[in-house]
């Protein structure tokens, strides 16, 4: 065909010639080059502290904007993937470096993402001076800190889980460390990685919105987005706006779920290690594309090649190396003594550590605020604990009927996933407006606001621990005659356990997050404070007392670890030794 | 040194004085292998067969240059083998496929490692898989076929990189009779026919008719700390019939060896005759499951048997597969319930009682003989009647344990006793506590 319109095309092997799918996916390739170029421009733009960035509350701008939004979510998704990857990697391989990354890792995972903000943006600002950067940075680590711990976890769970025959088979067959992890070990990492990376960029939405408009320690910037445009709307007391900027997130969510997670997902299937038959996913249209457009398999031919060099570059095949015999007995001796010193370096600088912090705090703050901070904490938590607690109350039996009507639930499940995605901060000035119309008590009714966007978890998970109760034992229970209350005590509720605790604990730690945002709130010049500990990081933020930030983001930092410890942790050990249903 | 080595006449691959210990973090090591000495030659098959926890696998992984010996060495042409080398593969049990590629990214695997070329690696890859009879299913994944023919991937895979030496690490026993049956027939011709370049292969198993089918000569693994108890030359003429005289002859003499210990120390102990030496509380007790147990004794003593059977015989009416039968048999006769010699097993009085006897009376028979001759269980016994409460934790046991077991051994044996003491209702368990008790529930 070529040869008829005497195009000099070279022989293109059969599969890599364009076909139909290509006429979707040239389109796709050149929008995302041009909009990455134009953003990383306006990204980088000069910028002076104090100078006024202009948000205009036209929805015509919330398309532009919306593509700011986006590329912060990209940005701070790949950084968490390197980030993840590396860390993991040395966390799972290194047993002393385990020693260290691990309860960091931990520690992380309980700070207030926004007390991340708080603490960097002037790091971060004064890294690049005169442009906008620094603040783009402080934005997209905000992000990042809401993703990369979680992926971390997963990925390190994962490292360590890699099935000890197919480790020995790449060792039998000579795979090099760099090779087999990258044929192995995050292969087989790939499904949970997916699955956590979508639930992050749930969480991650929350946070853009949150940490696009900064305002810490007189910096007061808004990065243009869907974040700023929203702060905007609120600060002129703009329904209409909100309205616009909820309808954009919609739009926005359901992209990214349809280009990047339903393909991403769907994929990652095949890196399954048991799954003979279990539930097919339906192929997306965009995996489809990816799959199809012969664009895509020329890419792939040239990482596999790019793949190939780079393998027999790095030949360093074990030829029949001899090896001199090391001295056990000495050897292992010597690992002993490392192991001691390496143990004691640990506690030292731990022990540094508390003592910096403990100084610097003391320095500004007294045993009286401390303990009035503490209270603090007390107060969000009975929040936390009693709304925790109430949704598992509406959500538990809602989520087993659904989950009972397996069609039913294949259609609300997707729906449920894409609420929790929602960021619910979008809602605030929502709530604002009625507290305020109708004279409602600040205390009790700003707490909702805490669960709004995380409630959803438990339902998801309720449904899908429903989804996973084998017929059977509903059949055993209907010919038993067991009804009522005691079909709820020995059946139902003992089955969905597992999974209930997994949602419940997604939804405590988002509530936890969400206390800075929404234990203060905003509609205009109306400001509505509730007591707690998220009021008086986001009051200390806002005026930039540096020991104060400290202080509540440590004792929330406590609050959220000891919570883990003493309550959810012990339940899932529960759920993990008696209920698992296999 | 290495002139010194590199006869042509000399082993393929050898093994020097290797022990292996385990060390636990903190209390000393357990000797899993006991110095071993042992030569491949050229053009052997050489099958090792061994109760499960034997270390004959252990041994194995030594020999590929998995797991470092803690003494001794292995020789491969020379050199001494402390990682895997190349013309040593490995064939799993679990097939150890990467789920994520193709049958042909499989095979292919080990060639990209080595950096073979892009076309050379597929052409061989091809030539290996149509070797092994997978043609057709090239671009599968793994997850697409049977167990045998992923079974039959692994050993497309192990070929294709031309290995002078095959590790089998029980490649059939994950796979059902037939299926093993039909992959061992061609796995053979392949040898026998010198269709591939292989010079020597090692197979570990537990299925006693496998190995003496395949292997020219068949060592078998003494257990605790594992060691070579015997080396049998087995030059039948191929192919091989099961129900040759001379077959079933090596058969039996193996399952003698399998199922008496060197002394005959269990077996004369159970008969009361002095000198045997002591089951103590550490006593890695077989893990035999109660109603296997009983099935076994039942089919022991009803006809055609009535009291004395040829095991390899038993086992196959029975349908219990050669390694629990190595379990049941070291359980009957620590129980008294039975004596096994030179491949044939004997009911005790005791055992045709026990085949005789309804439910409740077994569970007295049982009871007795196990306070009789397991001493953990009249250990655990004693402590519970003298302790108030009459209750202890599990972890004293274990930890009692551990002084003499790895910690998962330790694990093991303390389920065993907990579950014939349930059924001999000498002692109550609660799981959720992890107390024994003398309560009934």
């Amino acid at each position: 065909m070529a040869e008829r319109w005497g195009l000099p095309i070279v022989a293109w092997p059969q599969r890599l010639r364009p076909n139909y799918w290509d006429g979707i996916a040239l389109p796709v390739v050149i929008g995302v080059i041009l909009l990455a170029g134009w953003a990383s421009q306006q990204m980088a733009a000069p910028y002076q502290p104090g100078q006024e960035l202009p948000i205009s509350l036209d929805p015509a701008n919330l398309p532009a904007y919306g593509a700011r939004t986006v590329l912060r979510m990209i940005a701070a998704l790949a950084f968490s993937l390197i980030f993840s990857l590396g860390y993991a990697a040395i966390a799972a391989k290194s047993r002393r470096a385990e020693k260290l990354l691990i309860p960091i890792l931990d520690i992380l995972q309980s700070v207030p993402i926004l007390g991340f903000l708080s603490i960097t943006v002037t790091g971060f600002v004064a890294l690049f001076p005169g442009s906008l950067l620094g603040y783009e940075c402080a934005a997209i680590f905000a992000i990042f800190t809401s993703q990369a711990w979680n992926m971390t976890f997963s990925l390190y769970q994962s490292f360590l889980g890699v099935p000890m025959d197919l480790r020995e088979a790449a060792r039998m067959y000579h795979l090099t460390p760099w090779q087999s992890f990258w044929r192995l070990e995050v292969p087989y990492a790939m499904p949970q990685l997916t699955w956590n990376m979508m639930m992050s960029v749930s969480g991650g939405w929350f946070f853009v919105v949150a940490s696009e408009a900064i305002s810490v320690a007189g910096h007061d910037v808004k990065l243009p987005g869907i974040g700023s445009y929203i702060a905007m709307a609120i600060e002129q007391r703009d329904l209409a706006a909100v309205a616009y900027a909820i309808l954009a997130m919609l739009v926005l969510i359901l992209a990214y779920d349809q280009i990047l997670f339903r393909p991403l997902l769907a994929w990652s299937q095949k890196f399954k290690v048991e799954a003979i038959g279990g539930d097919e996913v339906e192929p997306p249209w965009f995996l489809s594309m990816l799959q199809k457009a012969r664009l895509f398999a020329l890419a792939e031919g040239a990482i596999d090649y790019l793949r190939m060099l780079m393998s027999r570059a790095r030949r360093g095949l074990p030829q029949l190396r001899r090896l001199e015999a090391p001295g056990r007995a000495a050897a292992v001796a010597r690992e002993r003594w490392l192991d001691y010193a390496w143990n004691a370096v640990l506690l030292l600088i731990a022990a540094y550590t508390l003592w910096r912090i403990v100084a610097f705090v003391q320095a500004e703050v007294t045993m009286h605020e401390f303990l009035h901070v503490l209270f603090l904490g007390f107060v969000t938590l009975i929040r936390v604990v009693v709304l925790i607690a109430l949704a598992a109350c509406v959500w538990v039996p809602i989520g087993v009927w659904i989950g009972l009507r397996p069609t039913l639930a294949h259609r609300v499940q997707p729906i449920v996933q894409f609420l929790a995605a929602f960021p619910a901060n979008l809602f605030f000035p929502v709530a604002v407006f009625l507290i305020v119309r109708f004279h409602l008590n600040v205390e009790i009714w700003v707490s909702p606001l805490m669960i709004l966007g995380t409630q959803w978890y438990i339902l998801f998970n309720v449904i899908g621990g429903t989804m996973a109760l084998p017929t059977d034992y509903q059949y055993v229970a209907g010919n038993l005659g067991v009804t009522r209350w005691l079909w709820w005590r020995r059946l139902i509720l003992p089955a969905i356990f597992p999974a209930f605790v997994t949602g419940a604990v997604t939804a405590s730690g988002g509530s936890w997050n969400a206390s800075i945002v929404s234990e203060i709130v905003k509609w205009g010049n109306t400001t509505l404070v509730a007591t707690g500990i998220g009021a008086y990081i986001a009051q200390q933020t806002e005026a930039g007392d540096f020991p104060r930030i400290a202080l509540g983001v440590a004792v929330l930092c406590l609050y959220v670890l000891a919570f883990n410890r003493l309550l959810w942790r012990r339940l899932y050990n529960l759920a993990e030794e008696r209920l698992r249903l296999d | 040194m290495d002139q010194a080595i590199t006869t042509t006449n000399g082993p393929l691959i050898a093994a020097e004085k290797i022990s292996k210990t385990y060390q636990a973090p903190d209390h000393a090591g357990r000797l899993v292998l006991d110095r071993i000495d042992f030569g491949l030659k050229e053009g052997e098959i050489v099958a090792i067969l061994g109760k499960s926890g034997s270390g004959k696998s252990t041994f194995l992984r030594v020999l590929a240059g998995l797991t470092p010996a803690s003494e001794g060495r292995v020789v491969y042409r020379g050199h001494e083998v402390h990682e895997p080398v190349t013309g040593i593969a490995m064939v799993f049990q679990t097939f150890a496929l990467f789920p994520w590629l193709t049958v042909l990214g499989n095979v292919e695997l080990g060639l990209e490692a080595m950096g073979v070329p892009r076309a050379e690696r597929r052409e061989r890859a091809l030539k290996a898989i149509d070797v092994i009879g997978l043609d057709g299913f090239e671009s599968a994944y793994p997850k697409e076929l049977s167990g045998g023919m992923r079974q039959r991937v692994g050993f497309a895979r192990a070929l294709v990189v031309n290995p002078d030496i095959l590790l089998l690490d029980e490649p059939f026993s994950a796979l059902d009779v037939l299926t093993a049956e039909t992959l061992r027939g061609d796995l053979q011709d392949l040898w026998v026919e010198r269709r591939m370049p292989t010079k020597g292969i090692i197979l570990v198993s537990h299925n006693i008719e496998e190995a003496v089918e395949i292997a020219d000569r068949i060592i078998v693994f003494g257990s605790d700390p594992g060691c070579i108890r015997a080396d049998i030359p087995d030059t039948l003429p191929r192919p091989r019939d099961w129900a040759s005289a001379g077959f079933r002859q090596i058969v039996d003499q193996v399952y003698g060896l399998l199922t008496t210990t060197p002394q005959g120390a269990v077996g004369r102990r159970a008969r009361g005759e002095p000198g045997a030496t002591d089951v103590g509380i550490g006593y890695r007790l077989p893990s035999a499951s109660i109603q296997q147990l009983i099935g076994l004794i039942e089919a022991l003593c009803l006809p055609p048997y009535s009291g004395r059977a040829d095991l390899p015989h038993l086992a196959e009416s029975t349908q219990i597969s050669d390694e629990d039968m190595f379990v049941l048999v070291e359980a009957m006769q620590l129980l008294g319930f039975g004596n096994a010699a030179g491949g044939d097993i004997e009911a005790t009085a005791a055992g045709r009682a026990f085949a005789d006897a309804d439910i409740l009376h077994r569970k007295q028979i049982f009871a007795e003989h196990i306070l009789k001759n397991v001493p953990l269980i009249a250990h655990i016994r004693k402590v519970l009647d003298e302790r108030g409460g009459h209750a202890a934790p599990e972890s004293r046991f274990l930890a009692e344990l551990e002084d003499h077991l790895s910690e998962e051994e330790a694990q093991r044996v303390l389920e065993t006793v907990i579950n014939w003491g349930r059924y001999a209702e000498l002692f109550a368990y609660d799981y959720d506590r992890g107390t024994l008790s003398l309560e009934n529930p």
